[in-house]
């Protein structure tokens, strides 16, 4: 293991880098762009639900019920219709997801102490906004409920007390924004799109171009030459999670509880790992369409789906949990996750940490034994 | 001419289908999306973990954890003592939340005085969080509603007064859930993926196979070939149409048959909206080839090309919970038609009737990208 021959190695591929001013651009605007779509786009926080109602009653006390949806902050009500036919048609249209039939003898059953049932449609195409929506739609019927019973029973005269009173309280992102779940979760993202994107290209473009011949005519060793690489592309990985970390702390306002330095040290040790790991795949492939197939399959796409960053591991069949026991991105994403919205140290990490630096390691002893065989 | 892009054709799929590693990934990425998204990937809590804090201890404390571990939605996984296990339990991610009965929670209820259950929600996972906390809200209701109103008289009251008694509230919500009774995210993701694979497969393959004989250097033998380029044009994007049909296929049939999502429409329709769909999709394969000299850049430019095509067509994000400045950005966006035409196909079965605005923008896109790539692909060439 030579120092000397490891810095050539490791400029000549700062040089390739540098040279392709078009990749290394796209490669540096990634973490902006993924910002941009994650912080401010994409949300699955469900308001302005866009809602129908049919009111076939049509009394004060369906009016009073309608106020409920009118006022609520999770309903957007479109308009009102007549039939149940212009509720279909919203659906079938994707115009809205709710529709509210408050039917004809509502406010007599609720003046004469039967139950009174309201209607509510929601399209489930989406099954999870279907699900939330109707949480809240079902809580506002509820609460009108409660408060029209505490009336009827005011009314007779008789005091009936208010109903258990369930007091939500959210820890870690209080108010329940999903960027702040998703942001800190992009780093592991895009660094594994970096090795997957980059690092996966790296030996097969040696070996397509035919300049693989060349290196090993020199007395590189193989691990001089994968840690060299590594390297290179260490610094663009890097670059790329502090431009995440700035921008998603001071323009998106995602909380930072953490210790920066936990941080850091977390990310070369992630980041060593996936680089490494994208290396080796690169070293099995001898045509870069291959390479890149394969280091995006590998590498982004465990990472997105299987790493917790937005679908939550735990809710999981069980034969895909223990599948994903042994994908570094879900332990990135854990620590990442933990520093910044429960500013948890390394106490608590540890174990996760360890997982990464047994990982990175096995990986390079890999890729160098890969590299000594594809060279002999 | 035909007899030429018949040649450009088959050296294309010799190329494409002669490696073993090319033609097992031409194929692995649905097959994988597929399992990942029909099996793995879910927004759904089927079963919310808990921690039970009962600082109460009465029958009727037991009773609203008794109503808790029968909905089916909750597991009870921690019964915290203090606030530093609770705080331990949520730090951990152990639960998803901790509902604590409060001291005086019975003697409240008996005296018919108003009382609260605290739940702490991790707020983390907003989306878990939101479903769990309205979960709990739910069954709290229902407890309140058999529990709360009991206070002394109103039974006897009811029963003088000739009234059936409340047991169950005034106003009881009837949902029904359209399309999708089950509520489960796979009817909603599989056929999204459908859509997603063909854009990724034709795109980046035709971006590919341009690029590639530029970078090699065997462009320049093509040019010297009696050649001309929409000929080449043709040769270089129908494999990759075909290929995109196919694994259209095989995700309908393995949706249909391994997934059981149900399939409500028309096939043909869904068939028909792929090809103005597909020339959107070649098309900005073309371009890509235009603007970038190597695959590097070819596959960097089509990572910024897919993921905001992707994310922004309400593949697992709904379009209407973006800002409404975005959602408006979402109709430049052609997978966004497609991805409305398949699982309005799929899960909705409508028919043209309703799709028509959604097939019209398509096919104006389709010709619009298709025509201007082919046209700037031929300066290039000149």
């Amino acid at each position: 293991m030579s120092y000397r021959r490891t810095k050539a190695i490791f400029i000549k591929e700062l040089h390739h880098i540098t040279r392709d001013a078009r990749s290394l651009a796209l490669a540096l605007a990634m973490p902006v762009m993924m910002l941009l779509l994650y912080g401010y786009a994409l949300s699955l926080d469900v308001d302005h639900i866009q809602t129908l109602i049919y009111d076939q009653d049509g009394t004060e006390a369906s009016r009073d019920l309608m106020r409920q949806f009118q006022g609520s902050r999770y309903f957007d009500v479109a308009g009102f219709v007549n039939n149940y036919a212009d509720i279909q048609r919203g659906i079938d249209t994707n115009r809205i997801l709710v529709g509210v039939v408050i039917p004809r003898d509502f406010s007599r059953d609720l003046r004469s102490g039967h139950t009174a049932n309201v209607q509510i449609i929601v399209d489930g195409s989406d099954s999870n906004t279907a699900a939330i929506a109707m949480g809240y739609a079902e809580s506002i019927v509820r609460n009108y409920s409660a408060e029209a019973g505490v009336d009827l029973q005011n009314f007779r005269g008789r005091h009936l007390p208010p109903p258990i009173d369930a007091r939500m309280r959210v820890w870690y992102n209080s108010s329940l924004e999903s960027k702040n779940y998703v942001v800190p979760g992009l780093i592991a993202v895009i660094l594994m799109i970096i090795a997957g994107q980059l690092t996966s290209l790296t030996v097969a473009r040696e070996w397509e171009m035919g300049t693989m011949e060349q290196i090993l005519s020199t007395p590189l060793r193989p691990a001089e030459m994968v840690l060299g690489k590594m390297l290179a592309y260490f610094v663009v990985g890097f670059t790329d999670s502090a431009i995440a970390l700035i921008v998603g702390v001071t323009i998106f306002a995602v909380p930072f509880r953490g210790s920066i330095l936990t941080l850091a040290v977390s990310t070369c040790v992630f980041l060593c790992g996936t680089l490494f790991w994208g290396i080796f795949i690169s070293a099995g492939c001898r045509t870069q369409v291959a390479a890149y197939q394969l280091g995006m399959l590998s590498s982004f796409l465990p990472g997105f789906l299987l790493s917790g960053f937005v679908f939550a591991l735990d809710t999981m069949p069980k034969a895909i949990q223990v599948i994903s026991v042994i994908v570094p991105a879900r332990y990135f994403v854990t620590i990442v996750k933990a520093i910044f919205l429960k500013g948890v140290g390394i106490g608590q990490l540890w174990n996760q940490l360890a997982y990464l630096v047994v990982f990175g390691t096995i990986v390079f002893w890999r890729t160098v034994r890969r590299m000594n065989q594809k060279v002999t | 001419m035909w007899e030429r892009v018949g040649v450009i054709l088959r050296k294309e799929f010799i190329q494409t289908l002669s490696n073993p590693r090319m033609r097992f990934l031409l194929f692995l990425p649905p097959v994988l999306q597929l399992v990942v998204f029909g099996y793995a990937v879910t927004l759904d809590v089927d079963h919310a973990r808990i921690a039970w804090m009962d600082m109460d201890n009465t029958p009727q404390s037991r009773a609203l954890l008794a109503k808790f571990e029968g909905s089916g939605r909750f597991d009870i996984v921690a019964t915290p003592r203090s606030e530093q296990d609770v705080q331990r339990v949520l730090d951990a991610s152990d639960a998803h939340a901790v509902v604590r009965v409060l001291p005086g929670f019975a003697r409240d209820l008996a005296r018919g005085r108003s009382t609260e259950v605290q739940i702490l929600v991790d707020g983390t996972n907003s989306n878990t969080a939101s479903l769990v906390s309205s979960y709990a809200a739910s069954v709290i209701a229902s407890f309140s509603a058999e529990e709360g109103p009991k206070p002394q008289g109103f039974g006897a009251a009811a029963a003088t007064s000739g009234r059936i008694p409340m047991t169950a509230g005034l106003v009881t919500p009837r949902s029904r859930v359209w399309f999708n009774p089950d509520l489960r995210s796979r009817n909603y993701f599989v056929p999204g993926v459908a859509a997603n694979i063909l854009m990724m497969i034709t795109l980046m393959l035709t971006g590919q196979a341009i690029i590639r004989e530029k970078e090699v250097g065997t462009m320049e033998q093509l040019m010297v070939t009696p050649m001309r380029p929409i000929e080449l044009m043709l040769g270089k994007t129908l494999p990759f149409a075909l290929v995109g049909m196919i694994d259209l296929l095989i995700i309908t049939g393995a949706a249909l048959l391994l997934f059981r999502i149900p399939f409500r429409g028309n096939f043909l329709l869904l068939l028909i909206c792929a090809v103005p769909f597909l020339m959107t999709s070649l098309g900005a394969g073309l371009f890509l080839s235009t603007v970038s000299q190597t695959q590097q850049q070819a596959n960097m430019m089509s990572f910024f090309f897919t993921t905001p095509a992707f994310m922004l067509s309400g593949f697992t994000f709904p379009i209407r919970n973006m800002p409404v400045v975005v959602q408006y950005l979402t109709y430049l966006n052609p997978l966004r038609y497609f991805m409305e035409i398949v699982r309005g196909v799929f899960l909705k079965g409508v028919g043209i009737e309703i799709l028509w605005p959604k097939m019209l923008a398509l096919a104006v896109y389709g010709v619009v990208i298709l025509g201007l790539s082919a046209l700037r692909f031929r300066k290039t060439l000149d």
